[in-house]
């Protein structure tokens, strides 16, 4: 059923740390590596080697530049995937009932088996979190590694988002967001964390956290004002050009 | 969003035929024999032909069956519900008025009323998206109705009717597509609140997650054509309300109609094309492209 469930006991989902993700897209290449042979079709590539190369993928890293008022501009990395949302606009316009909402643990999810390829709810999403798998023609999204963080066939370190594991810079983290005392709770709540395009009322569950303010460098050789150049004017040879081109 | 051909034909077609059933469950015109069964043919051929050509752009169209389970909760699922049933009740009406001579007219009424509401769960589709700020607006449902009971009027052959109704429908193709024009910006989603970090500064895409084309951006960012847009407005506005309200008011012969009907359909049709090609979705946004 393509309604939303009214409250859900858990709010799984991730926790992106802008500061300390370096853009080394470590959590694409191991997410596509799990969800291609795991859960529903596999993510296809289309004219993968030729000269025109696409193909699915459910976490991509966009950079951004952002130039502050004062101060130097700064570059963030910024990896977005499904953002697993309250009120998730893409579950109620499905028309098939494929796209779901769990209601213990708040995860969304396609059943592959049911979905007619229409598409409509990569349109609602403003996230760019579905992307329609051309190969198989059904529409693949983040599953938050639903088969990899209740397996128990796997040692308890495993047991969350492929992306999560990987990460080298520990820029991701992986929780009950519902739970206010679970460790990424309380780390959106040291971190101010925030959502993507809160106006447009999706109430998304994964948090990003900004990046931290920069610290100005400190004055740290004392002989500095001492070596500053005294002479404002030229003189000599220079002084008498910079003069002459003056009177011209 | 790109204006794939499937959907551009599947909501002139549907639009039309839903239109023309409507007026004849009306009584209008009041058609028996086999005189209505042309009319009928056309109606169906136009609904069912939208309807099927909607199928061609689904990933899996052998499981359409289960497209009509939603209707609590989609405005798709209840698109195709309605025409199904109004199809239905038009089935049947048709078999009266055709091999009976006979007009049941509450069934009529009935059916004229469900076809309406498919017309209009069709635009909902679209006018439901807040992530496409241009068709997100009451306008969207009331152009799609104006244009289709417009439309199809000049088939049912009523002058009048269809030429007020294709005057609102001029009045409101204005008014949406002035108001469209500035509603990405008004509604005040940008790079800033789409990253969460335009109260830091200045956002620009810096690089993309990806060199190549992917699906969000064939499907989203069609950028193709929008330049061109204001020619097509003028093409699809003389085509869609100007050329048919000016046969009409020289001269009321069939001809005319029939003229005026096919003028109207390829203005709609330049007219839908521009519906798609100039919605922008915010997920362009992530790309800094709009």
């Amino acid at each position: 059923m393509t309604t939303l469930p009214k409250t859900t006991q858990k709010k799984l989902g991730l926790v992106i740390d802008l500061d300390t993700c370096v853009g080394c897209h470590a959590c694409v290449v191991s997410c596509k590596g799990w969800n291609t042979e795991n859960y529903g079709a596999p993510l296809s590539d289309q004219d993968a080697y030729g000269a025109d190369p696409s193909g699915t993928f459910l976490n991509r890293v966009h950079s951004y530049e952002v130039q502050p008022e004062v101060g130097p501009a700064q570059l963030i990395h910024f990896p977005k995937s499904c953002l697993h949302c309250d009120d998730a606009p893409c579950v109620t316009v499905c028309p098939t009932g494929a796209s779901y909402k769990r209601q213990e643990d708040g995860i969304v999810l396609v059943n592959e088996d049911a979905c007619i390829g229409c598409g409509l709810c990569a349109w609602a999403c403003p996230y760019g979190a579905r992307e329609m798998d051309q190969a198989a023609g059904v529409m693949k999204k983040c599953t938050l590694c639903v088969d990899r963080i209740y397996n128990e066939n796997l040692p308890e370190v495993d047991r969350v988002p492929s992306c999560v594991r990987t990460c080298p810079s520990g820029a991701r983290h992986f929780g009950d967001l519902g739970d206010e005392n679970s460790e990424v709770s309380k780390l959106v709540l040291a971190r101010a964390g925030i959502d993507l395009m809160p106006e447009l009322g999706t109430k998304p569950i994964n948090k990003y956290l900004p990046p931290r303010p920069k610290d100005v460098a400190p004055e740290f050789d004392i002989l500095a004002p001492y070596l500053e150049p005294v002479a404002e004017t030229q003189k000599g040879f220079l002084g008498w050009l910079d003069k002459a081109l003056e009177k011209i | 969003m790109h204006p794939a051909g499937s959907v551009i034909v599947f909501t002139v077609a549907s639009g039309l035929g839903f239109g023309l059933l409507t007026w004849l469950g009306l009584g209008l015109p009041d058609v028996r024999g086999w005189g209505a069964f042309w009319y009928y043919a056309l109606g169906f051929g136009l609904a069912g032909g939208g309807l099927l050509a909607s199928t061609f752009h689904l990933g899996n169209p052998q499981r359409f069956l289960k497209a009509f389970s939603q209707w609590r909760s989609s405005w798709l699922s209840r698109e195709g519900c309605l025409a199904v049933v109004s199809m239905a009740v038009f089935g049947l009406f048709a078999i009266g008025a055709i091999f009976m001579s006979a007009i049941w007219q509450p069934l009529g009424y009935i059916g004229a009323l469900l076809a309406v509401l498919t017309i209009f769960a069709t635009s909902m589709i679209y006018a439901q998206l807040k992530t496409v700020p241009r068709w997100n607006h009451w306008s969207t449902p009331v152009l799609f109705m104006l244009l289709s009971l417009g439309g199809s009027g000049l088939l049912a052959m009523q002058g009048w009717p269809s030429m007020i109704l294709l005057a609102l429908a001029g009045v409101m193709q204005l008014v949406a597509w002035l108001s469209g024009d500035g509603r990405f910006e008004s509604r005040g989603t940008n790079i800033g609140t789409a990253t969460g970090l335009g109260v830091r500064g200045i956002v620009r895409a810096f690089e993309p997650p990806h060199t190549g084309n992917n699906y969000l951006l064939k499907e989203m960012v069609h950028k193709v054509g929008r330049k061109h847009a204001v020619k097509l407005r003028i093409i699809a506005f003389v085509l869609m309300i100007l050329a048919p309200l000016g046969l009409l008011l020289i001269s009321g012969t069939n001809l005319m109609f029939v003229v005026a009907a096919i003028l109207h359909t390829m203005g709609t049709f330049a007219q839908r094309w521009l519906f798609f090609a100039e919605a922008e979705h915010v997920v362009g946004l992530y790309y800094g492209k709009r």
